[in-house]
């Protein structure tokens, strides 16, 4: 049985790709990883603004109370170097991964501004990266931004990072934009080798007793996996280039439902979390069972079976009302 | 040999040298001299190698007697070690500096000379430590300069191995170790070359080794000592050659020749004046300018002042001498003179007898005293003291710079006619300690030094108040060597950098006519002119100053960088004072930026590029009409209500014209009165709390939290609401307790308020329909201001609730009690003064409080004003500070006096036979003092009995009288830092703990020493980065909790308010109420910690949810009760205590350089949180009276 596929012009051994998370933090885990099946690993995020808020914090904590008082002209010694400024940690663990495993690394680069850390993308290339993903995500919460200038600004990053490195990219993003399919495409024209569908935010909740919010980043579950499934299936047949799902992928299952709706890999961090790195294991050999029931010999066979460009009733991926899927119902059919 | 410029000040001048040609380095923190043992643990940390290729061990000692003994050590087994230290801690290493010279070991001291705390403590510089070291046998050796800081520094290295007899190297404190100067630095070949490794040798070869055993330190009779004692004269004969060989050596290798006794001055100068420190540098610029007038005047200055070497001293004297003044920074009272005089009197006789030269038989020889304490000594003082020797009978033992209107020492001087030489550039800076304009005039400094042939000075006056503090920068550029060591009067530019000063500060007054006047101002240019005060306009037109003014702060928010507006005004000042050319200034203010913050990250860098850019775009001169166009005058320094004493001297200091307040100003003693702070109204905040009274629940906790006693809550009958103000705020009081139309208010006094944010962030009633909206919230104060003053006089004037009916022992209880400490000069959010409140609150009125030297000292104690107060009845908090080593012992001292005359009052209370009513006499004797109502009665009692005393003329009741206070209960509280109770003062500490009295000991732990500049102690944890530990700290906190705990009979307690503030008020009762000693070990968060105080609360809890600060209270009453005497007060760790320490710099800081080390030491500091944890459960169990009856039984049944 064939599971290979392509990603990103990578051959990978079959469509199970560890997503961007703190698994791949540690060397070992890496390896277990690629033991137990995985066939790329996505790296943890670099992000750009971390490293500088942390930067501005440490200095006006060490400037603003100093230099006041003339018993304690500062109150913390000044390291002669700090480290990590340049995410020089981040490029060490793409060079160490790359020496651990064999599979592909990718290195994740998150951010939104313009700003400096578009420079890190060729760092990562020199590093070894085998391909970029740039995890673009952002809130737009002005009301005086238009869409068009959103969209524009993920054009505008992708390319900046399109023209700095020659290895390959995708584009993770969020499902929120007004016209999404329209959005992917011209991603695609942009320069984007792939899309990465989709990233989670941070999200709100309300703290009952203290009365506060709190934004934090809850474990997916695999009910979460349509919102991809639906855009996987819609787009396949628009889109040339890479596709990966991502969120809500826990079981042989999903991955299955997500390489015949047209995705070509699927990556997962919250399953992993769960279930360590032999959840890899178990998810190849029940994947395989599914295969043989179906009497698929090969990964590409599967791919894209049930797009909306295969399937029956294509309208199904796109209904989006209860009493549609209920019933069928279509007011026009009655006229 | 390359002679390379730095720009930097004396400590880190003396550091440089000292670190590279030393092996051992035993350090301990003291200002003004804690920066050089800063610097050397810092390049020990960065690897930094001595001369001989191996980085010198530095080590951090409990106290400066504990360095002196390590250094002694060290010395004994043959190492070249040297210590920094200053003032007291010179003190403390008096001992040892007599074993050290006794037994002729090569050593060197550096010390950044500093007063001795006598009827007051004060951190500025004078020879008052040096001057009591003259009797040990240490070598000592002055600097006047930040040059010579460095050069002597090496001599004083090269010296003590030639001569063998060990150093004091003394700069002056401030004055010297803080001044900034572009100086030469020594080569290391020069240092190479001055050491000789010969006597480095013969040093390694006295050691104490078992390879070659022998003995030091014997006990001698009197048949030997005495001998004994003189066989080191040949050294000390021999030593001041020694000494001016190397100088002459050091002056061959560098250019810079010096002598023992240098004279400065023409060959046939008729008056000299022989002084040594940085007084000498304006004597010097002095004479020279006296000379070219047509004077023949001189200056010796001495260098090498022990051993002091006469036969030098005489042939520095010109030949045609005249008069000589002597000028001692220092006093010994009741003396013949003071030390230098009495030794050049000494000398003069000698002559006398030996005749090395012919001097004049009517020689005139004066004394006189200048500049205690950094008090400003200037060349018309200079000129003035050489015009004192045409006097036939000159005044001998004058002061100079005071004014001594009780015992008249002092001479009267007059600066007319010295205005400052033409070439050199003369600039003021007034900032704020938070605005980074002390940095931005550092950076200039070393632009100016680094990019021009100019000499450049600068010296910085700080505040004594850690919030809101001003600073002032005099910044001078020149062409000449710059000696003038005393600040600027006459500027030719002053900057302000925050528009209220104007209405504070006279600044103006010292600017010169047609100067440079730079001004940040929150106006457009057009407007600029009409907000300015009457004053400032009237001097503008008047000495046709040059007006310049920019937003700064707009252009620093607009560039992302806050309230910092260094860069910015740093920007104008390159742009208008024609220094250097604007284009090359601006440049090397970007590599500047680059230099410091490079290392900072991108971001940073390019918004201080920015800064400067926009700078110049918003920077305007300001047309100056020639009228005056405002009425506005200038704030006076207290309000016209205060008392006589305030307005007589507290004003003065307040307005910073405490120079001129004359002697007899002063108590002799040092007594102040307290409760002064309320008259400084220092109007720091930006923003102050309001209260929305519809969703107050009167918890009480923002009045418990406020650092500065600012925001309080008083409980009133509703009657008085009559003539109170219309906005101000009232509640119906919540709970049945009251009485019916009992109403609440919780007011802020606006003016007092710091903006520290505390109270809002603890607030916890929040608006049910808007959430973010609290019972409290921050509002700008300039709408607000005129009617809060007006709220709050009326609720000070509304009568305090009777105490006897709170409930003191809850938060909201305890919080209607009146603070009698209020608005002290600790940090906006400091986390040690709502403990000192609590205490006032609860016992304020009957209680006397020993205070340990620290920050708690400082905020208690630093003049202009004093926090602690009285309440209605004037009673309050009577307190003092004597050292920082000794305090447990101080305020044992005041238990033992408390007890003893309370039981003498109560003998002869016994034996008043016929003057006292019998009755009353056994009240008085069997009183129950245990309650407020109680100590109340016993009051009165006591008021009757000194009523009836009164009334009769037997002496016994006269004595009874001056002691019948004692028979009214009196709390003895002994409060200080982690400094104080874990390192220096831990003997004592634990001997009184020992003691079985009724103390109460209040440590506010901020787990570093704070007030000195956050360095290590040891109750720094584990992990975390502090000054003197720059690569984290390898061990983990000491538990004084446990170890107090462990001696069995002390009631001991750790307490942190932000995370149960209830559990804090029991302590605090329950230590009080223990008829032994108590100690509360407090969580103390602090600006060292690094991070938003506002959060300080919050972080607290943080502490104890992740277990790192477990709360318990130990009271060994319980055990007799058959309860537990140790109950643990928090809950199971639930959080990892990354989570609460990586909030913090000083934890985070080392995983940002470090990242290896700090994942090693937090694993590691985890692993003893988990390990504590389950030690204080298992001291719950030993203590556990049934499972300790339960095994006995077991234990006596087998």
């Amino acid at each position: 049985m064939n599971l290979e596929t392509k990603y990103l012009g990578l051959t990978l051994k079959n469509p199970l790709v560890p997503s961007a998370s703190p698994l791949t933090s540690e060397l070992d885990t890496a390896k277990k990883l690629e033991d137990a099946g995985a066939s790329a690993l996505v790296m943890y995020s670099l992000f750009e603004e971390q490293i500088s808020s942390e930067n501005e914090a440490l200095d006006h904590f060490m400037t603003t109370s100093g230099e006041s008082y003339a018993e304690a002209l500062s109150y913390f010694p000044e390291p002669d170097e700090y480290h990590n400024l340049h995410a020089e940690d981040y490029l060490e663990q793409i060079q160490n991964l790359k020496k651990t495993v064999d599979i592909p690394v990718i290195a994740s680069l998150n951010g939104v501004s313009k700003g400096g850390w578009m420079a890190y993308a060729s760092k990562m290339e020199e590093a070894g990266a085998d391909a970029i993903e740039l995890n673009i995500y952002y809130i737009a919460a002005d009301p005086t931004l238009t869409s068009e200038k959103v969209e524009q600004m993920y054009i505008d990053d992708l390319k900046a990072v399109k023209e700095a490195v020659s290895i390959p990219v995708s584009v993770k993003l969020s499902p929120y934009f007004s016209a999404f399919a329209n959005m992917a495409t011209r991603l695609e024209s942009a320069g984007a080798d792939g899309l990465v569908m989709f990233n989670r935010f941070y999200q709100p909740d309300i703290d009952l007793e203290a009365m506060d919010v709190n934004p934090n980043l809850n474990l997916s579950s695999t009910f979460e996996k349509r919102l991809p499934l639906r855009w996987i299936a819609m787009l396949r047949p628009h889109i040339k280039g890479s596709l990966a799902a991502t969120t809500g992928i826990h079981t042989a299952h999903d991955v299955v439902k997500m390489i015949l709706a047209g995705a070509d890999v699927t990556m997962m961090a919250s399953a992993l979390l769960y279930g360590g790195p032999d959840a890899l294991k178990f998810m190849l050999s029940e994947m395989k069972v599914w295969m043989e029931e179906k009497e698929y010999q090969s990964l590409e066979e599967m791919k894209g079976a049930m797009s909306s460009a295969s399937v029956a009733d294509p309208s199904a991926f796109e209904r989006a009302n209860y009493i549609k899927i209920l019933q069928g119902f279509r007011l026009e059919d009655l006229k | 040999m390359s002679n390379q410029k730095v720009t930097l000040d004396a400590n880190e001048a003396a550091a440089y040298v000292a670190h590279k040609v030393s092996e051992v380095i035993a350090i301990y923190p003291i200002t003004p001299a804690s920066p050089m043992g800063e610097w050397s643990d810092q390049w020990s940390m960065a690897g930094k190698k001595n001369i001989w290729g191996t980085v010198p061990e530095v080590v951090e000692l409990q106290s400066e007697g504990g360095a002196a003994g390590t250094m002694h050590g060290a010395l004994q087994t043959g190492a070249l070690t040297t210590t920094f230290t200053a003032s007291q801690g010179l003190l403390l290493m008096m001992p040892n500096l007599y074993k050290i010279a006794g037994e002729l070991t090569p050593a060197v001291v550096h010390v950044a000379s500093r007063t001795v705390a006598t009827h007051a403590l004060s951190i500025f510089g004078d020879h008052s430590d040096t001057m009591a070291m003259r009797m040990t046998g240490m070598a000592i050796l002055s600097s006047n300069s930040v040059q010579e800081a460095m050069d002597m520094a090496l001599i004083s290295h090269a010296a003590t191995l030639e001569t063998r007899i060990p150093f004091l190297h003394f700069f002056d404190g401030f004055r010297t170790s803080h001044e900034v100067q572009k100086i030469d630095q020594i080569p290391v070949e020069v240092m190479e070359q001055l050491i000789n490794d010969d006597k480095i040798i013969e040093h390694r070869n006295r050691a104490l080794t078992p390879d070659n055993p022998l003995l030091r330190g014997t006990a001698q009779n009197p048949d030997v000592f005495f001998q004994a004692r003189e066989t080191g004269n040949k050294y000390y004969n021999a030593a001041p050659g020694l000494v001016q060989k190397t100088m002459d050596q050091f002056g061959k290798l560098t250019g810079r020749s010096y002598k023992l006794f240098e004279y400065h001055g023409p060959e046939d100068a008729e008056k000299v004046v022989i002084l040594m420190g940085s007084g000498a540098e304006t004597a010097h610029e002095a004479v020279d300018k006296m000379n070219e007038n047509g004077e023949k005047v001189g200056l010796i200055k001495v260098r090498l002042f022990r051993p002091f070497s006469m036969r030098h001293l005489i042939e520095s004297l010109p030949d045609t001498i005249k008069g000589i003044a002597v000028l001692d920074r220092t006093k010994e009272p009741g003396s013949a003179g003071e030390p230098l005089y009495n030794d050049i009197v000494s000398t003069l006789q000698e002559n006398r007898v030996e005749g090395w030269k012919s001097l004049p038989a009517d020689l005139k020889v004066i004394n006189g005293r200048y500049g205690l304490s950094s008090k400003e000594f200037t060349p018309p003082m200079v000129k003035r003291i050489f015009d004192e020797l045409d006097e036939e009978k000159p005044k001998n033992h004058f002061t100079i710079g005071i004014n001594d209107d009780v015992t008249h020492t002092s001479l009267d001087y007059s600066t007319d006619g010295w205005d400052s030489d033409e070439e050199v550039f003369e600039g003021l800076f007034y900032g704020l300690g938070a605005d980074g304009t002390v940095s931005a005039n550092k950076n200039s400094i070393k632009i100016i030094g680094n990019n021009t042939d100019h000499y450049a000075q600068g010296y910085f006056v700080y505040d004594s108040k850690k919030s809101g503090a001003t600073t002032v920068s005099h910044l001078r550029f020149g062409p000449n060597p710059i000696r003038s060591a005393y600040l600027i009067d006459k500027a030719n530019f002053i900057a302000c950098h925050q528009f209220q000063f104007l209405n504070q500060l006279d600044m103006l007054k010292k600017a010169r006519k047609g100067s440079t006047f730079l001004l940040n101002a929150p106006f457009e240019k057009e407007e600029v002119w009409d907000n300015l005060p009457k004053k400032v306009q009237e001097q503008i037109i008047e000495k046709e100053l040059k007006l310049y003014s920019i937003d700064a702060y707009k252009v620093a928010r607009e560039n992302g960088m806050g309230t910092r507006i260094n860069t910015v005004m740093q920007t104008c000042f390159f742009a208008i004072s024609d220094i250097l050319p604007r284009d090359e200034a601006i440049q090397l203010i970007k590599d500047g930026i680059k230099k410091a913050y490079g290392a900072k990250g991108e971001k940073i860098l390019q918004s201080n590029y920015k800064a400067v850019d926009n700078s110049i775009e918003n920077l305007f001169e300001i047309p100056v009409p020639k009228k005056v166009t405002s009425e506005q005058e200038m704030r006076p320094p207290v309000p016209e209500e205060a008392p006589e004493f305030v307005q007589r001297v507290i004003a003065e200091i307040i307005s910073g014209n405490g120079d001129d307040l004359p002697v007899s100003a002063f108590e002799a003693d040092g007594t102040f009165p307290t409760g002064t702070t309320k008259w400084e109204k220092r109007n720091i905040a930006q923003e102050i709390p309001v209260l929305d009274p519809d969703i107050c629940i009167q918890c009480g906790k923002c009045a418990m939290v406020c650092p500065h006693a600012v925001i309080r809550m008083k409980a009133f009958d509703g009657e008085l609401l009559e003539a109170s103000p219309e906005s101000f705020k009232y509640m119906d009081a919540r709970g049945r307790e009251w009485p019916d139309n009992t109403k609440v208010s919780i007011q802020v006094s606006p003016e007092d308020c710091t903006g520290c944010e505390l109270c809002v962030e603890v607030c916890p009633a929040k608006d049910r329909k808007q959430v973010g909206h609290k019972a409290l919230n921050m509002e700008p104060i300039d709408p607000l201001l005129e009617q809060e003053k007006e709220n709050w006089n009326f609720f000070v004037n509304l009568p305090e609730y009777d105490r006897s009916k709170l409930k003191v022992e809850t938060v909201k209880g305890s919080q209607f009690l009146e603070p009698l400490f209020e608005f002290s000069g600790a940090c906006a959010g400091c986390g040690e003064t709502p403990y000192i409140k609590l205490v006032t609150q609860l016992f304020g009125d009957r209680m006397v409080i020993a205070n340990a030297t620290g920050c708690s000292s400082i905020y208690g104690g630093n003049l202009p004003a004093t926090p602690y107060t009285k309440n209605s009845q004037g009673l309050g908090p009577a307190w003092s500070n004597s050292l920082f080593e000794d305090n447990a012992e101080f305020g044992l001292g005041f238990r033992l006096t408390i007890d003893k005359q309370a039981e003498q009052a109560r003998e002869m209370l016994q034996n008043m036979n016929g003057h006292v009513d019998k009755k009353l006499v056994g009240e008085i004797l069997n009183a129950d003092q245990t309650t407020e109502p109680g100590i109340y009665e016993q009051r009165e009692r006591v008021a009757t009995l000194k009523e009836a005393l009164g009334k009769t003329d037997d002496s016994k009741a006269k004595m009874l009288t001056s002691i019948a206070d004692y028979l009214v209960r009196k709390s003895v509280w002994i409060f200080g830092g982690d400094g104080w109770a874990y390192d220096i003062g831990y003997g004592g500490l634990d001997h009184v703990l020992a003691s079985g009295k009724d103390v109460n000991i209040l440590v506010m732990d901020t787990e570093v020493y704070s007030n000195t500049g956050g360095q290590c102690s040891k109750a720094t944890p584990l992990g975390a980065v502090a000054k003197f530990a720059a690569a984290g700290k390898r061990t983990g906190k000491k538990d004084l909790g446990l170890m107090s705990v462990a001696g069995g009979h002390a009631y001991v307690a750790r307490v942190a308010m932000g995370a149960s503030d209830m559990q804090s008020i029991k302590a605090v009762l329950e230590a009080e109420s223990y008829p032994g000693p108590s100690i509360i070990i407090a969580y103390s968060h602090c600006i060292a910690h690094g991070y938003d105080m506002k959060f300080g609360l919050n972080q607290q809890k943080l502490a104890v949810d992740s277990g790192y600060w477990p709360l318990f209270r130990f009271d060994p009453r319980k055990e007799e009760e058959g309860k537990n005497p140790f109950q643990l007060d928090s809950k199971p760790p639930k959080i990892n205590l990354e989570e609460y320490a990586y909030n913090e710099m000083r934890y985070l800081m080392l995983a940002k350089s470090q990242p290896k080390v700090a994942k090693q030491l937090m694993t590691q500091a985890q692993s003893e949180v988990k390990e504590q944890w389950r030690v204080y459960e298992e001291m719950e169990k030993v203590y556990d009276p049934v499972k300790k009856n339960g095994e006995s039984e077991n234990g006596s049944g087998n």
